[in-house]
């Protein structure tokens, strides 16, 4: 050949210097000073002398409360979601592909709405004098007080259920959609139940996909920020609160927050590793 | 053959109260964005007044042609860079390049609150760069060149090279190969991802609110600021808004990335 594809100039590497560098700067970096705060001592804000304070007051029952509480929060949500969303996909794997499609697309439209306006509207539910309270009262299910749901660990739970299903739903469908169900059908031929057949048939060819989004579930609710920001009260502070608040609220103790965010990367990491683990043994 | 599936009472039952809980919070703000009443509610008759409101309000208008500003620069950045990303990403062979991919797609998967604090501490402690509307839109092209590379790069391994060496044997020089054969054939991929960025970043609040520095407020960051003074019907007519344009753009988004060679 005269002269090769342009792609293979020796001056191709050029092209990817300036993305190299602005996420060198602008991430790595960033995220390097995190880990750097976390191991000094906390001043105003910070001492520039070595220390594990921070990793230690971690272990301070304040803070081991809302870490059990997140992680709580995180994996009821992602029970929740695989129980709401396993049937929902399991609906729409069987219809014929047109409306597949249809009833697919409808189950993300939520997610692309803003974030924020998606909280809000649940907070108008949820409200004193709200939505749900007035309901309440039109049916007689409620005294004379009104019934705020909001600022509750309850209502936090809920969100998080709201907002991360459509993430349950997507490697539930793609697996529940390859699964041949004449499979199913087999099962029943053989004499096994509906239940049996569920159970012994149709639930571990799908595995794979409920490992999936399970995790996803798990590692986007637990370090959930706005959710609980917005639904939930002091006492349903989960880390990414803990984590704000130490940086930008009195008394400061940037160590610690560091310490939280590491902490919480940690686990994300291990969460990403087993994911595409997962993703690439999937069929 | 089909299988003879019946679909039980219960399973339809759980269906509906699915969607219904999907949609219900939809619903309620597009129906109360046209109610009279004050206290966004309760139902009392219809009206537009909310959105004669929303358009008088300097604030929002502000913080509107803010997210516009941020999105734009943003979407400009994350597209070239990203774009060039994916083209060395996807031809050179060189050691470190799983690192390197590794990197370019990280920002997708981190938590947003841990790059906004990140960042943060960055522009506050090493670069005297001032809060503002700069250091969101810096803040977005970060996710958002992980965002495109990632498309782009998607459409460019799918490419058949014949096509680009033939362009060559026929007596195209290599930047011409490049502009007329290359590049229009992976541009859904590139239209595909800068929508989607610009998106993205309109719709930003956690990394924005931690990289904002005063009177430089987005709209995600008014809308946060409106709900925590309290409820007030405007934000209803605001959010009905912004849902139907996400949904426009990202409809649009996917039909471009949908739309085949």
């Amino acid at each position: 050949m005269r002269a090769g594809p342009v792609f293979e100039s020796p001056r191709l590497w050029l092209a990817l210097v300036p993305a190299a560098a602005w996420l060198v700067l602008f991430f790595v970096v960033p995220l390097s000073i995190v880990a750097l705060i976390s191991f000094l001592r906390a001043g105003a804000p910070v001492e520039w002398v070595i220390d594990v304070g921070g990793y230690a007051r971690l272990a301070d029952p304040l803070h081991v409360t809302v870490l059990l509480r997140s992680v709580g929060l995180a994996f009821a949500a992602m029970l929740l979601c695989l129980i709401v969303g396993y049937p929902l996909a399991y609906f729409i794997a069987r219809r014929p592909p047109a409306l597949r499609r249809l009833l697919y697309f409808m189950v993300l439209v939520p997610l692309w709405a803003n974030s924020l306006v998606l909280i809000y509207a649940w907070m108008v539910l949820l409200r004193p004098n709200g939505v749900f309270d007035q309901l309440l009262h039109w049916a007689g299910l409620a005294g004379d007080a009104p019934v705020s749901m909001l600022y509750t660990p309850a209502a936090v739970l809920l969100g998080l259920v709201y907002w991360y299903l459509p993430f349950m739903v997507y490697p539930l469908y793609a697996s529940l959609e390859k699964f041949d169900f004449n499979l199913l059908d087999a099962a029943y031929d053989l004499g096994a139940s509906r239940l049996t057949a569920i159970r012994r048939v149709l639930w571990p060819l799908t595995l794979p996909g409920v490992a999936v989004g399970c995790l996803l579930v798990f590692i986007q609710a637990l370090s959930a920020f706005i959710v609980p920001d917005l639904l939930g009260g002091a006492k349903s502070m989960m880390l990414g609160n803990l984590i704000q608040q130490r940086f930008l609220s009195v008394p400061q103790d940037w160590p610690l927050g560091a310490a939280v965010a590491v902490a919480l990367l940690a686990v994300v990491g291990a969460g990403l590793v087993l994911y595409y683990r997962l993703q690439r043994t999937q069929p | 053959m089909m299988s003879t599936h019946r679909v039980s009472a219960g399973l339809r039952l759980h269906v509906v109260l699915t969607y219904l809980f999907l949609y219900l919070p939809l619903g309620v703000l597009v129906l109360f964005s046209f109610s009279a009443s004050r206290y966004a509610t309760v139902w009392s008759g219809f009206t537009l007044d909310w959105y004669i409101k929303l358009f008088g309000n300097e604030r929002i208008a502000e913080a509107f042609v803010n997210s516009l500003i941020v999105a734009g620069g943003a979407t400009a950045i994350a597209t070239v860079f990203g774009t060039a990303a994916a083209f060395a990403l996807s031809r050179l062979r060189f050691r470190g390049r799983a690192p390197m991919e590794t990197l370019v797609s990280l920002p997708i998967v981190m938590p947003e609150l841990v790059q906004g604090i990140a960042l943060l501490l960055l522009f506050a402690l090493v670069l005297p760069i001032e809060l503002g509307l700069a250091t969101i839109t810096i803040a977005h092209s970060v996710f958002g060149i992980a965002y495109v590379a990632v498309l782009v790069r998607t459409r460019l391994d799918g490419l058949d090279p014949q096509l680009e060496e033939a362009a060559r044997d026929l007596g195209a020089s290599a930047r011409q190969a490049f502009f007329r054969v290359t590049l229009p054939l992976i541009m859904p991929g590139v239209i595909g991802g800068a929508l989607l960025v610009f998106t993205l970043s309109f719709d930003d609040f956690v990394i924005a609110f931690f990289v904002t520095g005063p009177g430089a407020s987005t709209l995600p960051i008014e809308i946060y600021s409106m709900v925590k003074r309290g409820v007030t019907p405007e934000i209803n007519a605001l959010a009905t808004l912004i849902l139907f344009g996400s949904i426009a753009l990202i409809a649009a988004a996917l039909h471009l990335q949908r739309r085949t060679v």
